[in-house]
């Protein structure tokens, strides 16, 4: 590297300089077609995993959609019982597993906790990009079912007995199972990239009791993805493995057990709620604190309480199954789990009011969204400790309350964040702002359209409606409610239209934003939006929690890494002292390639266990083009440094 | 420009470039990443495990109508994996000098253990005293062997392929950090077969 160059902080880098232009040209993506599947840097995948996972919540919005149009009026025949249950099994399946984590763990994660770090680039990048066309994989299974009429339809959770060999013959449920596999994989393998690049490559300086809440969160959540996500591939394969060969996991006949797939289920599926909510809260903690103009208050507890929703997120999974008999000792247990998980929550809000009241609050768009957030959320809060008390549980077990609570905790703890968030980091993204006269419209037609619509739920769940059932005779009285709920969803529609015009518009024609348009305090905001292939200029150093806020204008940057090989900085995981230089891998088709076959196989072994010995060769050469070793000659390293 | 405007400030600077360009042990990135893995891996073995207990509960005999597998090929294979620690721990031990010579020979041994241990798993499967079709009991015994069949063949994989490696000029820094990490990861292999031992050959018969 030349060495009498003039150093310019990563804030004046326009480009134009010497080192920036060696630095381009090291970390340029390939391009063209063949380009696309090959990039393997963070900012475009992430980009991906949100376009991608966002046209998937539109799809499965629209299912939400054909079913209150269903459900608008008593016996209406606008479809039958069989497309119905595709309907709604499809619309929680891609809500959960193709929208809400892709969106909020792996969108969001990819694209911003790299640049927080002051990283160059996600840690395993091809690991990353690996994950992302497996999670496009398994939506186009899940989605390619609905439309040849092979859509699951045994609910999101798919319980056996009846996604059983016994009660779901053909191959709707094998789908549901095999896209499990697909997701989850996919969500494990960002986790691994992830807490990698948290816990190794932070910037110099930035010791774990500095960094932004966001990443303390996305920490957690990649933990909780780690440990949870492998029972709901053990559920969903022993399904599968009951299905396919033979097996009697489920089976009571032979000694299995129904409750042993809801008790593998739910040991993800709570952390799962945790998975989706979390990376809200951490979007609200970074605009809090962003838009009050002040250190977030209270940073040690707020740290704590995502630590602790990490763990006892693991032991409150038994309260959905509280109308299944158990032991009244494991009830009372779980109840008072349950009830306990609301105290971390509660210290996290706690402390976003107080930093609120103590800060000079500018109400920018992003923050009209997170008190958005803070109303909903804290509704659907309530209606969750109304529901960890067993009596109340068993009576509305089932019914539209239940469809109500978790509407509001779903869509309050990551929706409402989302639409904040994507405001938030737009600029980064895309060098402009987006319209906040259009931004306005479309919170308040979304807010109220989503209040009427589930607000109302809690009523026809109180009167007896069950949820699930395609239609209802005139006799029940529910139809001046479901006409009610239906109503919302014009104005929902109405507000989500909006938003498509004003991401649309705003990208070719918004404010420029320059680097930092809402002057935050976090490292995203000192690189040019969108930020170079090569992230920063120089990797920078950190002396406090709010470094754009707080580090002297003569912080120390670092200097040293070669800028004719990729070549990153892993540092210490407690105290981010740099430690050795790692060569990131660069841009490669083969995980694209190795995302195929293991696609293949995966949906090979729906139909015959003949597909994974099969699929297997093809997946091991995808995996060693992959691996192997290219490029410059090693001889200097070894022989210089062992 | 007033006077009392201040100086441009020059940025100081951490000096990077003495740094290596390699780490072994659990300074290595990847070395974390293989972590990460074996908690997934470790946490499908638990589910597996917890399935294995909980079905029990559900059954009055256990195992329910079968012998207990056979001993001879489970001890076997316990004994290979307990002996297969000193060659895997070898390679670990001799990585970070950079002997390629030697990677290569405690590769090529350490991949002969795994192939025997393939081996005799395969007569493993024929002394199970069970079919995966028979009940939950035999399902299970199935499924868990067979998970870990598939670390096995993995892991046997893994070590051919970093043995071709240590052929080539490839072999350097990053690749002799990775044969000591996939080490670790045969460690895992180890522990997981012999507490699926345990389960398989020991509770059903004492417990």
């Amino acid at each position: 590297m030349a060495v009498a160059e003039p150093i310019i902080p990563n804030d004046q880098d326009t480009g134009q300089s010497e080192l920036a232009h060696r630095l381009a040209r090291t970390w340029r993506q390939s391009g063209g077609f063949w380009g696309w599947f090959s990039n393997t840097h963070h900012t475009d995948i992430g980009i991906r995993f949100m376009v991608t996972a966002f046209i998937f919540f539109l799809l499965a919005g629209i299912l939400a959609a054909m079913m209150r149009l269903q459900l608008i009026r008593p016996e209406n025949s606008l479809m039958g019982p069989d497309l119905y249950n595709q309907i709604f099994t499809m619309h929680g399946s891609t809500m959960i597993f193709l929208f809400a984590v892709p969106m909020m763990f792996q969108g969001f994660g990819v694209y911003v906790v790299p640049l927080m770090c002051g990283a160059r680039n996600i840690a395993f990048p091809r690991l990353n990009a690996f994950s992302y066309y497996l999670y496009v994989g398994g939506a186009l299974v899940l989605w390619g079912g609905l439309l040849t009429n092979t859509g699951p339809d045994v609910g999101w959770f798919a319980y056996v007995p009846l996604s059983g060999p016994a009660y779901s013959p053909g191959h709707r449920a094998d789908i549901w199972s095999q896209m499990i596999t697909f997701t989850e994989v996919s969500a494990l393998g960002v986790a691994i990239c992830l807490a990698t690049t948290i816990l190794r490559h932070r910037a110099p300086g930035m010791t774990l009791n500095r960094m932004p809440i966001l990443l303390w969160e996305k920490l957690v959540i990649s933990m909780m993805v780690i440990f949870a996500m492998p029972a709901v591939m053990i559920a969903s394969g022993l399904l599968l493995l009951d299905r396919l060969v033979g097996t009697h996991f489920f089976n009571p006949a032979e000694g299995g057990d129904v409750l042993l797939y809801q008790h593998l289920f739910w040991f993800f599926g709570h952390p799962e709620v945790y998975i989706i909510f979390l990376p809200g809260a951490a979007i609200i903690s970074t605009l809090v604190e962003c838009f009050s103009r002040r250190r977030i208050f209270g940073y040690t507890p707020i740290v704590v309480s995502v630590v602790a929703t990490g763990f006892v997120g693991f032991s409150v999974w038994v309260h959905h199954m509280f109308a299944t008999g158990l032991p009244q000792l494991s009830e009372s247990f779980f109840t008072a789990a349950s009830l306990m998980i609301v105290i971390p929550t509660g210290v996290q809000f706690f402390c976003w009011v107080a930093t609120i009241w103590n800060g000079r609050l500018q109400l920018r768009l992003p923050m009209l969204w997170a008190f958005g957030f803070f109303f909903v959320f804290l509704i659907g809060g309530l209606s969750g400790v109304m529901l960890a008390s067993v009596p109340l549980d068993l009576q509305v077990h089932d019914t539209y309350f239940v469809v109500a609570h978790f509407h509001y905790v779903l869509i309050g703890g990551a929706l409402f964040p989302m639409f904040a968030g994507i405001y938030f980091w737009f600029p980064k993204m895309t060098g402009r702002i987006a319209d906040e006269t259009l931004g306005k419209w479309h919170f308040w037609l979304f807010f109220i359209g989503f209040n009427i619509t589930f607000f109302t739920l809690h009523f026809l769940g109180l009167r007896g409606m069950p949820r699930r059932v395609y239609t209802y005779s005139p006799d029940m009285h529910w139809h001046r409610l479901n006409l009610l709920a239906s109503s919302g969803v014009i104005f929902m529609t109405a507000g989500l239209l909006v938003f498509l015009a004003n991401m649309l518009r705003s990208r070719k024609s918004g404010e420029i934003a320059g680097n930092n348009p809402w002057g935050d305090a976090g490292l995203e905001w000192s690189v040019s939006s969108p930020p170079p292939a090569y992230n920063f200029l120089h990797i920078p150093t950190v002396s406090g929690r709010d470094p754009l806020w707080e580090d002297p204008p003569d912080q120390p940057i670092v200097v040293g890494l070669r800028d004719d090989i990729r070549e990153t900085l892993v540092t210490h995981s407690l105290d981010a002292d740099p430690q050795y230089k790692e060569e990131d891998p660069g841009p490669s088709i083969w995980p694209f390639l190795a995302a195929l076959t293991v696609s293949a196989t995966f949906v090979g072994s729906i139909f015959t266990p003949w597909a994974v010995p099969i699929g297997a060769p093809p997946v091991i050469v995808t995996l060693l083009g992959w691996l192997w070793p290219r490029g410059h000659s090693p001889a200097p390293r070894l022989a210089g440094e062992l | 420009m007033s006077t009392f405007d201040p100086p441009v400030p020059r940025p100081m600077t951490l000096d990077v470039s003495g740094l290596p360009s390699v780490a072994f042990g659990h300074r290595n990135t990847t070395w974390l990443a293989n972590v990460f893995y074996m908690a997934i891996e470790g946490m499908m073995f638990a589910m597996m495990f917890a399935t294995y207990f909980y079905l029990r509960t559900r059954s009055t005999n256990w195992p329910p109508g079968h012998l207990p597998p056979a001993l001879r090929y489970g001890i076997a294979n316990a004994v290979v994996f307990l002996v297969s620690v000193i060659p895997a721990r070898w390679v670990a031990k001799r990585a970070p000098s950079g002997d390629r010579g030697a990677i290569r020979k405690g590769l090529l041994i350490l991949a002969l253990f795994a192939l025997i241990a393939t081996a005799i798993r395969v007569f493993e499967f024929t002394t199970l005293n069970c079919r995966w079709t028979d009940d939950a009991y035999s399902s299970t015994i199935w499924v868990l062997i067979g998970m870990h069949s598939g670390h096995l063949i993995t892991e046997l994989i893994e070590t051919l392929v970093l043995f071709v490696m240590s052929f080539t000029s490839k072999m350097e820094g990053t690749r002799l950090a990775d044969a000591a990490i996939n080490s670790d990861y045969w460690y895992f292999v180890v522990v997981t077969g012999l507490m699926i031992d345990v389960l398989i050959y020991g509770t059903t018969r004492f417990l």
